[in-house]
């Protein structure tokens, strides 16, 4: 059986701990050990009932450590040896472990370590990879995140916002070590839109899968990035694409619009033209302007700017863009691309080297170096005077 | 095993260079793309030798911060004006002698730059303090 499916269960698991009076904190290290007990012993024959099989093993574990941890002595536990009957985890146990681990007393970047662990069963060692943080760091992050949701209780959980906040950030790590996060990121908000009924859940799984389509052709080999533009389109993903396309305009037709659906909206819109040239830019801005409705962000009207721009030429993506604080990160790169458009290749120039400053990550910094590079370069073969085009 | 620190900075600390000088938006395409290249097979072969422990770039972009006092916030100062003495990012290895943490050193120090000379940069080299080997006794 493989370690994804199995994973899989873990919610399902887990849950049901819960449910039985386990503190969540030592059931999630008892289905921790459930499940490493599981890859080592079953090998290719899983038992007939692989979640009867864990839920058992893992409540013994829990017991184990219950009974052995002198330290939990003096706490109440409210537990039998035998455990009551009724182990059958509902859908709504499972969403409630979502809840739990998007906690909004949690921080961003311990929600996610946590939704990781007892929703998505990876290791602490998984987590710490991933997130190339030193595997002790990822384990105090763990239990602490841990000991603040038990001691806020269940009685204020996270909701489906938090949730899809917290996959979406998994989604956008990429990916580390021997665990694909964007992977793992869809493969939980599946199962979350099997669990609630909302359209958003359905447009954030459907934006997952446009983008996630893309990604061979997104970077070359040597880490470099490939802009939208220039990607080679025969390798995008086809059949993900379709599936994205068609659960976003399920999810439309329900008539519930929020953030996710209207993304998810301009990423099919991208992915569905064969060549760039064919792109609907007036319908992505209608969608940019949708999206505004609901997310009001510098970023949101940043990329609005760029659509803008495709729409109805430079000058009114610059007019766009001039909308947009000084301070975005990824600004001086989108003014820089504008501005080439219009023909200003000096001032391109000048912004891409800015925008290289900027660059939150190595790859994009480069990307932005090798913009100003190429157009300082075609400056110095044709000094303008007027009248020169583009390179 | 010893690790060293290796250090690049934004500008070197020697007199201007005209070779390294040249801002490296200035340089043609294939000169950046020649410099990257280098910095990658770099690191990719200090791996494949056992010797790369990290390697990290930083942004330009920073400040000075210091305590002001209880209850007080922080004082902050920038961002900075000059970037000369700005660390531009680091490299640490783990090797056998301090010559052969010269020797990759100075290989770091010839990447490629404008007109595909080595940039010929400074780079401080730095042992890191860590625990004496247990064979040595007081």
């Amino acid at each position: 059986m493989d370690d994804v499916v199995l994973r899989g269960l873990v919610p399902q698991v887990l849950s049901v701990l819960v449910g039985r009076g386990a503190d969540f904190a030592t059931a999630e290290d008892a289905v921790q050990e459930a499940l490493i007990r599981a890859l080592s012993t079953w090998g290719d024959e899983p038992p007939t009932d692989p979640t009867a099989w864990l839920i058992t093993v893992a409540w013994r574990a829990f017991l184990d450590m219950v009974r052995s941890d002198t330290a939990r002595r003096n706490r109440e536990v409210r537990v039998d040896t035998e455990p009551p009957p009724g182990t059958v985890p509902s859908a709504d146990d499972t969403l409630r472990l979502y809840f739990l681990c998007a906690h909004p007393d949690l921080t961003p970047s311990s929600a996610v370590a946590l939704t990781l662990r007892a929703v998505g069963g990876l290791t602490t060692r998984q987590i710490a990879q991933a997130y190339l943080v030193p595997e002790p760091t990822m384990a105090q992050r763990i239990s602490r995140a841990k000991r603040t949701v038990a001691r806020a209780g269940v009685d204020r959980p996270g909701d489906v916002d938090t949730v899809m906040r917290v996959l979406y950030l998994v989604f956008n790590e990429g990916y580390s070590g021997d665990v694909d996060l964007a992977a793992e990121a869809i493969r939980l908000t599946r199962q979350l839109a099997g669990l609630a009924d909302d359209p958003e859940v359905h447009g954030l799984l459907a934006l997952m899968l446009l983008h996630h389509a893309r990604r061979r052709s997104r970077t070359r080999p040597d880490g470099s990035i490939v802009p939208l533009a220039e990607q080679d389109r025969a390798q995008w993903d086809r059949a993900l694409i379709a599936e994205g396309i068609v659960i976003t305009q399920a999810a439309l037709a329900r008539d519930r619009l929020g953030e996710y659906q209207a993304q998810a909206a301009i990423a099919a819109l991208h992915a569905d033209a064969p060549r760039v040239e064919e792109t609907d830019w007036v319908q992505i801005v209608e969608w940019y302007d949708e999206l505004l409705r609901f997310a009001d962000t510098p970023i949101v009207r940043l990329n609005r700017a760029v659509a803008v721009g495709e729409a109805d030429g430079a000058p009114a993506g610059l007019a766009a863009l001039a909308q947009v604080d000084e301070d975005v990160p990824r600004r001086h790169a989108v003014a820089a691309h504008l501005h080439e458009k219009d023909g200003d290749l000096e001032l391109a120039a000048h912004l891409y080297a800015e925008a290289a400053r900027h660059s939150p990550t190595l790859a994009e910094r480069d990307h932005q170096l090798r913009q100003a590079a190429r157009l300082n370069q075609h400056l110095r073969a044709a000094p303008p005077d007027g009248g020169e085009g583009r390179g | 095993m010893a690790k060293y620190l290796f250090l690049k900075h934004y500008r070197s600390l020697s007199a201007p260079d005209p070779v390294t000088d040249v801002p490296m938006d200035r340089w043609t395409p294939e000169e950046v793309e020649a410099h990257f290249q280098y910095m990658r097979d770099f690191a990719d072969r200090l791996e494949g030798t056992g010797e790369l422990v990290d390697g990290q770039a930083l942004a330009p972009e920073g400040m000075w911060v210091r305590h002001d006092g209880a209850g007080r916030p922080p004082v902050t100062d920038g961002p900075f004006a000059e970037t000369k003495d700005l660390i531009a990012g680091w490299m640490v290895v783990d090797v056998d002698s301090e010559a052969r943490a010269i020797e990759l050193a100075g290989e770091l120090s010839a990447a490629p730059g404008a007109g595909g000379e080595p940039i010929h940069e400074w780079l401080e080299v730095r042992p890191l303090l860590s625990a004496p080997p247990p064979t040595v006794t007081e």
